[in-house]
């Protein structure tokens, strides 16, 4: 696209452009970057309240028979069978195992009792999310998607003092929802599915409603989020959050490329008993020793390593930086990367070519931060 | 110095020229609207002394959070001084960017050079054209 004018907007566009947001292009989305600092914006998220507008995301809902069990062949992790209330992180993956997307998929009862899936996917993969959802429905199913990412919005409200702000203006107390779990309430009387869910490594929670409503909703956080020093936060500390909690992202970490068996996310890979698309590829992919895998590296001095920065040992390429910053609450510069198995120990010490310049680098344990 | 007295490259590096014992030293540094604009400066990589710079090439980086960015030359000459406490003091940058938060000082070559420059009104105007 050629013009930030021609960008979607989320319903809260015209409260970050009022609030100094920077707006970018993010995956055709006109997104605030930041509003101020990086630094700032990281550090009011880790003490008090950083509250990112998400609405870029995608959100498709189902409605049909058997549901769970038809998205349970799409995904890496099991969602058959789910308990109402239950959010799961998972992978999408093709035939040859590469990676679509990561998503959540939730399992939410409506206001009324009624229980039904959701599915939150990236902005940068949501129309090949939805044909490759809709190309895989059974002819005669009554199984229904319904794209809703332009008519609602997304506020993921997160950091220590999160819960407590929600609190206030929810009629279900955040901190009563167990971890990666959620429900459909009202926020300000609208509304609202609540999930306990985040992309910082910190607690909090993060909020689905109208798109008319979500500047009221937004306005009134962001009120209490204030008081107790938070506010909004843009994208690139929504970055450097993520990648102190070793989070992949998805066109970085994540891609087609990519075979789950080398992204070190066990815990969204359920093989027994399933059957799913990708399945034996992934089997396979568990038996090459050969492929790199996704360690996180931390670098002497300040510099941070970027994508495509390659990784040495000796003269010898061993793998690539797939993102990199330099850590605000760390103080240090993290990288997460593949490299070659023999390489991924952590202590390894290995050499990162940035700019044409080597910096010496070691691989550590994921994630760099742990609230 | 005030930015009225300086002169800016379109890649948002400033120099100001004088006379000194009969060379011509410019003294080089970064605007104010480059720093607000990258935010969050976390490294600096500088050359040395000595260093003979060309307009318009690179003689340094400059990182924030987000970015790696090339410093440019706005003149040909050599490297007289440079200053060196700065990537440890970067906030300088942002709270004197045209006095304690300058850069370089270079011995001109040849003044060819300062004639792409602008002045801060037509920079200034230029920033605000983006």
């Amino acid at each position: 696209m050629s013009s930030v004018d021609q960008l979607l907007q989320t319903p809260l566009h015209a409260w970050h452009v009022q609030h100094n947001g920077r707006m970018v292009d993010f995956a055709d989305w006109s997104m605030p970057v930041q509003y101020s600092s990086i630094i700032d914006e990281h550090h009011q998220t880790r003490k008090a309240i950083g509250m990112f507008d998400v609405s870029h995301m995608g959100r498709l809902f189902f409605a049909g028979t058997d549901i769970d069990k038809f998205l349970d062949t799409l995904t890496t992790r099991r969602v058959a069978g789910v308990d109402c209330g239950r959010i799961r992180y998972s992978l999408m993956t093709n035939e040859n195992g590469g990676i679509l997307d990561d998503v959540l998929v939730y399992h939410l009862p409506k206001m009324d009792g009624t229980r039904y899936h959701m599915m939150v996917v990236n902005a940068s993969n949501r129309a090949k999310i939805v044909n490759w959802i809709n190309s895989r429905i059974p002819s005669g199913s009554d199984i229904k998607l319904h794209d809703r990412t332009t008519e609602s919005a997304m506020i993921a409200v997160q950091g220590p003092k999160a819960n407590a702000a929600v609190k206030d203006i929810c009629e279900v107390d955040p901190d009563s929802l167990t971890y990666y779990t959620g429900i459909t309430t009202r926020v300000c009387g609208e509304e609202a599915v609540v999930s306990r869910t985040g992309y910082t490594g910190e607690d909090g929670c993060e909020l689905i409603v109208d798109g008319e409503v979500a500047e009221k909703i937004w306005s009134e956080v962001f009120a209490r989020a204030e008081k107790v020093g938070g506010g909004a936060t843009g994208l690139a500390a929504r970055d450097t959050l993520r990648l102190e909690a070793a989070m992949p992202l998805y066109g970085h970490e994540l891609n087609e490329d990519i075979n789950p068996a080398q992204c070190d996310l066990k815990f969204a890979i359920q093989m027994k008993d399933r059957e799913f698309v990708g399945r034996a590829a992934i089997l396979a992919a568990r038996q090459d020793k050969t492929l790199p895998i996704r360690i996180g590296l931390e670098l002497e001095g300040r510099r941070a390593a970027r994508e495509d920065c390659e990784i040495f040992s000796g003269d010898e390429k061993v793998g690539v930086v797939t993102s990199g910053t330099y850590a605000p609450t760390l103080e240090k510069s993290i990288s997460m990367g593949y490299v070659k198995r023999e390489f991924a120990t952590p202590g390894t010490q290995l050499i990162i070519d940035i700019r044409g310049k080597s910096h010496s680098g070691r691989v550590v344990e994921l994630p760099f931060y742990r609230r | 110095m005030s930015p009225e007295e300086l002169l800016f490259a379109e890649t948002h590096e400033w120099a100001h020229v004088a006379d000194q014992g009969g060379d011509k030293i410019a003294t080089i540094g970064l605007s104010a609207h480059a720093i607000e604009a990258l935010t969050d400066l976390v490294y600096m990589e500088l050359p040395e002394v000595g260093t003979a710079v060309s307009a318009a090439h690179s003689f340094g980086e400059v990182e924030s959070v987000k970015a790696t960015s090339d410093l440019y030359s706005p003149v040909d000459g050599e490297i007289i001084e440079v200053n060196t406490s700065l990537p440890d003091n970067l906030e300088v940058l942002g709270t004197d960017p045209y006095g304690e938060g300058w850069i370089l000082k270079v011995k001109l070559a040849s003044e060819t050079a300062l004639e792409n420059l602008h002045d801060h009104a037509a920079y200034e105007k230029m920033c605000e054209e983006g």
